[in-house]
């Protein structure tokens, strides 16, 4: 199988998608004739025209707006946000519009867009160029929410997010764009919604971690098991509809789970994962669920390596959830 | 484009230069469905106060817009609507059950009881469904018109909204966006006076709303809203423009809004009983059938018999919607995404197992 980086397999999903259903349109600022800011969308311009690759305006609600006004009316517009921070001037049409079309027409209209968005920290972007806002969105009925941190999961999710007929935030984590590197099937490669990715399987201890952390978790779990410590690793890359099932077949048998993301802390996606596992394996649990994640602080710029989770604080709470 | 178009001049003939000289058989269908309108408003205020429904928005005095708008229609176009705009749904064929439906929030109601009363919509006729937050249907219209103009299909959208509706940043997204990829849109403001109790002149310190357009690129119209004809010309032309590939227009329509801003609202507060009594003598209705009885189409009888046979519609719609039952307690989860999830179905149980 061919080797890609996270950004060529996210650009390979979008170049397949619209080669196989005219209804695809890609629209956002700087996505056509620039090929976007981090070049994902690079040559698609060229390829199948300004009429499906589309500059707009720069007006995140507008985007937003617009998409779903093609969506009703038969397209499939897949829409790009520069940087995941930009994307509160659109709140209202996700959460408003986007969100609730379906429910409020009783299924009459409904608004098949994806928004991709690169999100999280780890390029020195400082405060408006590192959130992670996945909560937000998950907080959001009506919303599916996906964050790929493997080439192979992030064509075949954005393929299934495309040919899928709910509203997908897709979000992207942008430090691992280049950094990454893994094998992903060629040709058209679906990964279903709603399926977790055990990275590493392990008897322990159970991380569960996504976009950026991933890897760092991975990381965390190979200095666990210097240290005698068998961590499985879970990647939900679809956060919402959780594929809690995984999760819970998981922390029953390991009886410990640590959550780790890189928003902040308080009322973090992690803040569910652990409600929903205290509900369900209580009487398995040795220890209590604990998460690592980013400070109740503005992303800052100078102090980015103290604020995202790093190997060594995941480790030591896999080491405070062995030793409780 | 301060100056105002009008069609019926005071002594109730027709400018020749502007008349879209109608048949009469469209004319008669314009007066019916305005009286139509009328009555469904009186009677939903009515149930309101009698308890019966919890809430309504009234239209009661810009019935010229709304049906005028929607006779300018065609099957194929999108409309997206505001919450005081059923004149359309109701001038498009949208029958009143599914309106009355939607106000009662039961069985009867098309949307399964999912919003507040006055959030219809109708796929049939592609009204699109309503929804609260101000002016936030605007740049949809424009994405509903562009996606028809890359498939090179002959349609347009209409987006209809308040004048507080152009404060808004959507306002400006969608102006800019179908000024930018000339979509097929008409933006059709009616200029009632009043957000709530906020008046016009609190929106804008421009000389009047229609003059905004230039700012975008396109044309801005003014009309006289409280004239049927005049409405149903401009938005007429307006829409044929834009189906030509000659792109998005600005109208705002100058009318008032007699009555609440919802039944919620006691617009005595606001505004003096003079101010009302002289836009009453506008009424749109009364002015559409003076220019009728000019023509020879009505007289006072068959004014009086359409009021009747309106009144009648409306009561007989809502006798039918008031004997259907409640909508089933497990749809609360259904439509949320296409197939129900584990966490939804995992609620629903509970609940279902919670009426055991
Ligand atoms: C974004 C937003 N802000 C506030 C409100 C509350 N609200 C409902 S209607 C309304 C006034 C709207 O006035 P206008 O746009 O002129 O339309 P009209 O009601 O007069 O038809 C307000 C403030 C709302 N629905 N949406």
């Amino acid at each position: 199988m061919p080797q890609a980086t996270l950004l060529q397999a996210i650009h390979d999903a979008l170049l397949e998608g619209m080669a196989r259903d005219p209804r695809v349109i890609l629209l956002g600022e700087d996505v056509g004739r620039e090929g976007g800011v981090f070049r994902m969308t690079q040559g698609l311009m060229r390829r199948f025209g300004q009429e499906r690759v589309i500059d707009t305006p720069l007006n995140e609600g507008g985007i937003i707006g617009m998409a779903i006004g093609m969506a009703l009316n038969g397209m499939r517009p897949v829409v790009e946000i520069e940087f995941a921070d930009f994307i509160y001037p659109a709140f209202d049409q996700i959460v408003s519009e986007l969100a609730k079309m379906r429910y409020r027409s009783a299924g009459q209209f409904t608004a098949p867009v994806v928004v991709r968005t690169p999100s999280g920290g780890g390029i020195k972007g400082g405060h408006y160029h590192s959130q992670s806002p996945e909560a937000y969105f998950v907080h959001t009925s009506g919303l599916t929410v996906v964050m790929p941190s493997t080439p192979a999961d992030a064509k075949g999710l954005l393929a299934s997010a495309m040919g899928g007929e709910d509203p997908v935030i897709f979000l992207e984590p942008k430090a691992l764009y280049r950094t990454v590197r893994g094998e992903v099937p060629e040709g058209e490669h679906r990964v279903p919604i709603g399926e977790a990715r055990i990275a590493r399987s392990g008897d322990d201890l159970t991380l569960v971690a996504w976009g950026a952390m991933a890897p760092v978790a991975e990381k965390a779990a190979g200095l666990a098991a210097a240290e005698g410590v068998s961590v499985e690793v879970i990647d939900p890359r679809t956060l919402w509809p959780l594929d809690i099932g995984t999760i819970v077949g998981s922390v029953n048998r390991t009886g410990r789970a640590v959550i780790l993301h890189e928003a902040p802390r308080s009322c973090g996606f992690g803040a569910e994962v652990a409600a929903l596992i205290q509900e369900r394996c209580f009487l398995h649990l040795k220890a209590p669920v604990y998460r690592v994640a980013g400070f109740d602080t503005p992303f800052p710029y100078a102090l980015e390596k103290s604020y995202l989770p790093d190997p060594r604080r995941v480790l030591a709470a896999v080491r405070a959830a062995m030793a409780f | 484009m301060d100056s105002m178009i009008s069609v019926i001049r005071p002594d109730g003939t027709a400018d020749p230069e502007q008349d879209p000289g109608l048949p009469e058989e469209d004319l008669l269908l314009l007066y019916r469905k305005m009286a139509l309108l009328r009555a469904f408003d009186e009677k939903a205020i009515a149930l309101q106060r009698a308890g019966r429904i919890g809430f309504f928005v009234p239209s009661a005095g810009q019935e010229a817009c709304s049906v005028g708008a929607g006779h300018a229609l065609r099957d194929g176009d999108w409309i997206f609507p505001s919450y005081r705009d059923h004149g359309m749904a109701l001038m498009r064929g949208c029958p009143l059950e599914t309106l009355l439906g939607q106000i009662y929030g039961n069985a009867a109601d098309p949307t399964r009881g999912r919003q507040m009363p006055s959030h219809w919509c109708d796929r049939s006729i592609r009204l699109v469904s309503v929804s609260s937050p101000v002016a936030t249907q605007l740049p949809q219209a424009v994405g509903a018109a562009y996606a028809a103009k890359l498939r090179g299909e002959k349609v347009a959208s209409i987006a209809s909204f308040g004048d507080g509706g152009t404060s808004t940043g959507e306002f400006h997204a969608a102006m800019n966006f179908a000024g930018v990829f000339e979509t097929p849109t008409v933006f059709f403001c009616e200029n009632n006076q009043y957000a709530i109790s906020v008046p016009v002149s609190r929106q804008t310190a421009a000389s009047s709303l229609a003059v905004k357009a230039q700012a975008y690129g396109f044309r801005g119209i003014r009309v006289d809203g409280n004239d049927v004809l005049a409405v149903r010309k401009v938005v007429g032309d307006a829409l044929a423009r834009a189906r030509d590939g000659k792109g998005p227009t600005l109208i705002e329509a100058l009318t008032y809004r007699i009555g609440p801003h919802s039944t919620s609202d006691d617009p005595t507060i606001y505004r003096s009983a003079e101010e009302v009594a002289a836009w009453r003598e506008k009424d749109p209705i009364r002015r559409f059938a003076a220019f009728l009885s000019g023509r020879g189409l009505m007289d006072d009888a068959s004014i009086d018999a359409a009021a009747a046979e309106a009144k009648e519609a409306v009561r007989k719609a809502v006798e039918v919607v008031e004997a259907a039952p409640p909508v089933p307690f497990e749809s609360l989860f259904e439509d949320v995404y296409a197939e129900l999830p584990w966490h939804l179905a995992e609620a629903r149980d509970a609940l279902l197992a919670g009426k055991e």
